[in-house]
Formats: structure tokens, sequence, C-alpha cells
């Protein structure tokens, strides 16, 4: 008999045990599946670091990736602090893109710093108010948040592609359809070779620090996250805290939107998202929920992005490939994870007859 | 601060071991940008294994290699995003390369903004209508090849349906099917081409599938404007014959394969590098018929084409190389049955590459 018991009597120095195990087999397993592609896969790691932090470019390439991934990550903290699980990451994104984008392609008169900042919050409004829904029916109906956010994601896209295959449709573009390229006005400008949503990234990751530590609101997100009961006890008024936190973590991954359609892509696309929703619930977990050390995760992710990118066309190593190193780090860093909450026994018939009578 | 060590600790292990394990295997292939010789990327829409439109691109770039002897890199599965095109170029360009082929329609735009922001790279982009300073533009009239296998999707229909799996309603697939209904109708004035859009280049599964529906609906012959063999093994699922695309599948759909109009990129692809090396490279709009260069051809026939296709075929191949045969000429009606060429005239090229009417005998919607 297999049995799952919930543990929490690790030290920390076993849980770096555990964690460390994990990231030399990451690694052992992956070397192991390059070398059976034959590859050398020392070669190959290193030309993933390296592709990663090598040069300039690949640095700026590697904070270009880093950044959505923060500002998303920060967006998926505040909720998941409240134990509200948000995986509706990605429609947020694209909604706050979506919103962002509509300030673009109308407003393209205003200067510059004004039309961007119009865009800006048009953005967090949009991400917001599509965290808001899952959050309504869950206070007013008790509905399931996981599936909500995750059904959210696809009706998201599909707006997005509607505009792009409909309404939005380019007419200049010889019948492809694709959503007009913005106009120099509503693209972010670069600082240091890397758009500025690098300083949007790390101020908000000082605001969200800030907010969940020393405020309030920020106390009783993590109230309620630790316990309804004793949120309500204390006065506290759950509903709002929740419609609160929600419109503030879709107002982040909307602001990431944004920043990817002007910083990165120029237009509204569906590729905007690029997966980030989905790789910030990793990176925020991984981070224990701590806004400075989200800007480390997320910066990890990123060079393993950025290093999966390059090792395709420096060691032409397919694609599919790259994704299953990138899988596999992945499968045993989080598999870990599982083995730090819980213990694994393997009782005798006679245990779990005594565990019954118990 | 103990959770900030701990996490810190372990990314300095990751990378103290990826660091420790790569001093046994020194690494050359980062020197390559010292060395003053041309390297030449490709970025690709799909998979090198599609079979289809990437595969005779990667096709053309090991012809290149073996050639001219140059390095090549490549990337698969670059999504038509600025995004997407961006990181496919700074990689490549980071690594040493100074020639860039982008191989998909909507690679335009990106590519012609990077060509600004690099401007000692030569950018070719395969299918669009930009140019820059150093970006030119390349492609093949298709359509001619298009036009010799409508002959034997005519001459093989029984139904007089031809089924069209389509990928965007773009003037380059518009193209290839009006050329192909007229190649059709050219030998058997009843036919008609069923088209359904995919809105996709690349997707097996919805190509097959939209191949299964036009079958359903009566077609017996299938052709397609789809990088994947998809449409031809749907055809012979239901015992129907299929016209590929982009390269020779007779031996991965032989159950239904007949023919297909194919690309033959290797000889352009040496051209233009090679005039890179030289340094006498300019950015050109290239767009190349079967009578100036072999970079578009008809596919061999299968025993699955229909008895005398290939005198037909090879009758109207002739007439097309050597100029007494255009696949556009008058009269040409469009759907609705209005006159869109007039007797003895032709299209030019710019309306060719603007083409956004179907010919009549086409049922479809350009949407």
């Amino acid at each position: 008999m297999l049995k799952i018991i919930k543990r929490d009597d690790l030290s920390k120095r076993q849980i770096l045990k555990v964690r460390i195990t994990a990231i030399v087999l990451a690694i052992v397993f992956s070397g192991l599946f390059i070398a059976i592609l034959g590859y050398n896969p020392f070669k190959v790691f290193y030309n993933m670091f390296l592709g990663a932090i090598g040069t300039k470019i690949r640095i700026e390439q590697t904070l270009t990736i880093a950044i959505p991934l923060v500002i998303t990550s920060l967006g998926i903290l505040v909720a998941f602090k409240m134990k509200f699980w948000n995986i509706g990451g990605e429609g947020q994104i694209l909604m706050g893109g979506f919103a962002a984008s509509y300030a673009a392609l109308n407003f393209d008169f205003l200067p510059k710093p004004i039309l961007l900042l119009t865009m800006g919050i048009f953005a967090i409004v949009g991400g917001g108010v599509w965290a808001f829904i899952p959050a309504f029916f869950k206070i007013r109906f008790g509905t399931n948040e996981t599936i909500f956010t995750l059904m959210m994601n696809y009706i998201a896209i599909k707006w997005i592609t509607y505009l792009q295959f409909g309404p939005w449709r380019d007419p200049n573009a010889m019948g492809f359809p694709k959503i007009p390229m913005f106009t120099s006005n509503a693209i972010l400008p670069k600082l240091l070779g890397v758009h500025i949503g690098w300083i949007v990234a790390l101020i908000m990751t000082a605001l969200i620090y800030v907010f969940m530590n020393h405020t309030k609101k920020g106390y009783e997100i993590a109230v309620v996250g630790e316990s309804i009961d004793t949120a309500k006890y204390a006065g506290m008024n759950i509903k709002v805290v929740v419609v609160f936190a929600m419109i503030v973590s879709g107002g982040l991954c909307g602001l990431a939107g944004m920043i990817q359609a002007s910083g990165v892509e120029r237009t509204l696309a569906v590729s905007l998202s690029g997966g980030y929703g989905f790789t910030a619930i990793i990176t925020t977990w991984l981070s224990g929920l701590s806004a400075p050390l989200v800007l480390l995760t997320s910066f990890a992710f990123a060079i393993m992005i950025q290093g999966g990118n390059f090792i395709q066309t420096a060691l032409q190593i397919p694609q599919s490939a790259a994704d299953m190193i990138q899988g596999m780090i992945l499968f045993f860093v989080l598999g870990s994870e599982f083995f730090i909450q819980y213990k694994v026994q393997i009782n005798k018939r006679s245990q779990v007859a005594g565990d019954r009578n118990e | 601060m103990k959770k900030l060590l701990r996490i810190s600790i372990i990314l300095l292990l990751v990378s103290a071991l990826i660091l420790t394990g790569c001093g046994g295997a020194p690494d050359t292939s980062d020197d390559v940008a010292d060395v003053p010789s041309v390297k030449v990327g490709f970025i690709y829409i799909g998979p090198i294994g599609d079979l289809g439109y990437t595969y005779a691109h990667d096709q053309g770039r090991l012809y290149l290699e073996e050639e001219l002897g140059v390095e090549t890199i490549y990337q698969e599965n670059v999504e038509e995003s600025q995004q997407a095109v961006e990181t496919a170029v700074r990689n490549m360009v980071d690594q040493g390369a100074t020639v860039i082929f982008g191989t998909s329609f909507g690679y335009m735009e990106p590519m012609a903004q990077l060509s600004s922001e690099f401007p000692e790279v030569s950018f070719m982009h395969c299918s669009g209508y930009m140019m820059t300073d150093n970006m030119g533009n390349y492609f093949g009239a298709m359509e001619e090849a298009r036009y010799l296998s409508g002959i034997v999707a005519g001459m093989k229909t029984e139904t007089n349906e031809i089924g069209y799996v389509a990928a965007f309603p773009i003037p380059e697939v518009i193209r290839g099917i009006n050329a192909f209904a007229l190649g059709a109708q050219s030998v058997n004035p009843d036919a008609v081409v069923n088209v359904t859009w995919t809105n996709t280049w690349y997707d097996p599964a919805k190509e097959k599938e939209a191949a299964k529906a036009l079958l359903d609906q009566g077609a017996d012959v299938i052709a397609q404007h789809q990088d994947t063999t998809g449409p031809q093994i749907a055809a012979a699922e239901k015992g129907a014959t299929a016209i590929g695309y982009n390269s020779d599948t007779s031996e991965m759909a032989p159950d239904s394969f007949m023919t297909a109009p194919i690309w033959n990129w290797g000889p352009y692809y040496v051209d233009q590098v090679q005039k890179v090396i030289d340094g006498t490279w300019e950015p050109e709009s290239y767009y190349g018929g079967m009578a100036d260069a072999e970079i578009v051809a008809l596919a061999p026939l299968t025993a699955l084409a229909p008895e005398g296709a290939q005198e037909v075929v090879d009758e109207a191949k002739d007439l097309i190389i050597d100029g007494s045969l255009n696949v556009f000429t008058g009269p040409i009606y469009d759907q609705d049955g209005e006159i869109k060429v007039e007797e003895g005239q032709v299209l030019t090229l710019d309306e060719l590459l603007s083409m956004e009417w179907f010919v009549q005998g086409v049922l479809g919607n350009i949407e």
C-alpha cells in the first residue's frame, strides 16, 4: 500500500538537499537524453548558458524574456498569496494587450508619453476586468477559480483571433490576417538596449513587496489566504479583499500585455502572451511567493528559454529536443516540491488495519 | 533572507555544475565570428521534416552548403510574430550570420524593421513585396507549375469536382488556386475547384480534416496549398487521388500522390550567397519562372496520374518555357461571370502579386 502523508518536519537543510538532488537529476537525465540524440551534453549545457548571457545581445534577449515574466509573476503572486489559484495569466495578458492596443490604434495623435501612459492604464483596466469576472463568480456563486480562470484564457485567445481576422484586420496586409503595426508613438523607448519595461518591472517588484508586507490590504490578503475563518473573525470583508486582490493580480498581468504589445510585438497578436502566463505560475511558486525572489526565478527561467532558443541555431538541435530539455528540468525541479511537502510510505497490510482501528 | 541565500546557493551550484562539466569539452563554435567567412541563417515557418514547404527550403540550404561550402544555421518553427522573428534574427546575427533568409510571408515587416538595425547583414525575404536598402525579396512563378498540375487534376477527376485545401486568402495562394483552376479547365471545361481555408501554413491534423470535408462534399481529387502531406493522406484514406505541393512526396503518400508543383530553391540560394561573397550583392525583387530558372517545377507524374496526362503536360510546359503560353491570358472571367482579363490580354506582374479575386469555376470566398 502506498500512502502519501503531508509533512512539515523537514529542516531547511533537508529541503536544500532535496532541491539540489532534483537539479542534479535534471541535469543528468537531460544530459543522457542529449547524448542519446548524438550531441555532447557538456557542450549543449555550456552553450545554453553562454547563449543566454554570453554577449550583450544575448543578455538583452534574456532580459526581454524576463520582463514579462517578472510582471506576470508579481500578478500571480498576489492571487496565490490569497490561495486564489489564478491560472488565467495568459488571458489577462492578452486582454491587457487588447486594451492597450485599442488606445495605441485609436489615440495615436497623442504625444508619446501621454499615449504610453494611457495604454498602460487601459491595460491595467483590461487585465483587471478580465480577472474580476472569475473573482466575482467565486464570491457570489462559489465557482472554482482554477477552471474558471483557465477557461477565460481561451475566450481571450479567440477574441484576439476574431479581431485579427475581422474588425481589426490590417487592410494594407494584402489579405494576410494581422492587426496593423503601432505607430512609433505607441512603442516603448529603449534604455541600455532593452525597452523600458525593465524599469517598470523593477518598480513593480518594489511596489508589490511594500504592498504585500507593509500595507493593511496586503496583510488582509495574506490572512485570507491563511484562513478565511480567521479573516472573518478579525472582521475583514472577505469579498472586498478577494475582488481587490484579483483586480491587482489581473491588472499586473494586463500591464505585462501592454509591455509586450508596445515594447516587443509592436502590434496585437495571439502570440503576445507567449506562454508567460503559464511559466509565471512556476516562477511564482518557486519564488516562495516573495516579490524580490520573483526577480531571481524569472531571470533563471529567462536564461533557460533564451538558452533553449540559442542551442537550436548554434548546435542545430531540433526545437522539440530543446523543449524536452526544458521540460525535463521543470519536471524534476517541480517534482521535488512534492517530496518537500509530502512523504510517501509503503505500508504493510497489518499497519493499514491498525490505522483503521485508531 | 535565508530563502534568498538558499536559492542563490542553488543557482550557484547549477552554474558551477554546468561550468565544471564543460572543462573537459573545450568549445570552439563560439569563435566563428572572428573568421571572415559568410555564415547564412535560415528562418523557417515549420519543421524541416514537414516534407513540404520548409523541407524544400532546407533542401536548398543543404545544396547551398554543398555547392559553396559556406556555413549555415537555421531555426525551425518560427512564428509569424515580431517577437519570434526578432529573437531568431538577433540570435543568428549574434552567432555571426551575415546573410539571413526568411522564408514565410509574415516575417516581412519584422525583417524589414530589423534590416535597418543591422545594415551590414543581407536580408532576403521569401514571398513578400517589401524592400529596404539591405533587404530584397524573392519568389517563383509557382502559377506555372500550378497550371500544369491543374491539367493532371482536370483529366483525372470523374466527379468534376476538385477539392483545394488552402492556407491564407493572400494573393500568393489565390494566384495558385486560379492558375490551378485554369489548368484544370483547359482540359476539362466542367471542372470546378472547391476551396477551403485553414488559416494555417503548417497543421497536419487540420489540413487532413479539411481535405476529408472536401472529399465528403464530392471531390475526388485533392489539391493543396499547405506545408504537409495531411491532405494527400486524407485522399489516400478515401480512395481519392491528390496533387501535393512543395516537394515530391510520392514516397510518403504513395496511394494518392499523382504529382506536385514543387520548389527548387538551391540554385537561387547559391546565386545570391555567391554575390554576397563577391561583394556584388544588391537587394532585388526576384520572381523566377520556368523559363529562366529551375526554381519551380512539376514533380514526375506517378502511375496514378491519368493516361495521356504526361503528353498534355509536356506540351503545355514547352509552350510556357518558350513564352507562347501565359497562364493568365484572357479571356478570364471572375466568379460572377464578369470579364477580368480581356481576350488576348495578360495580367501584369503587379496584378498577379495583388490578386484578390477568383476565376470562374472556383467555389469559395475570399475573406
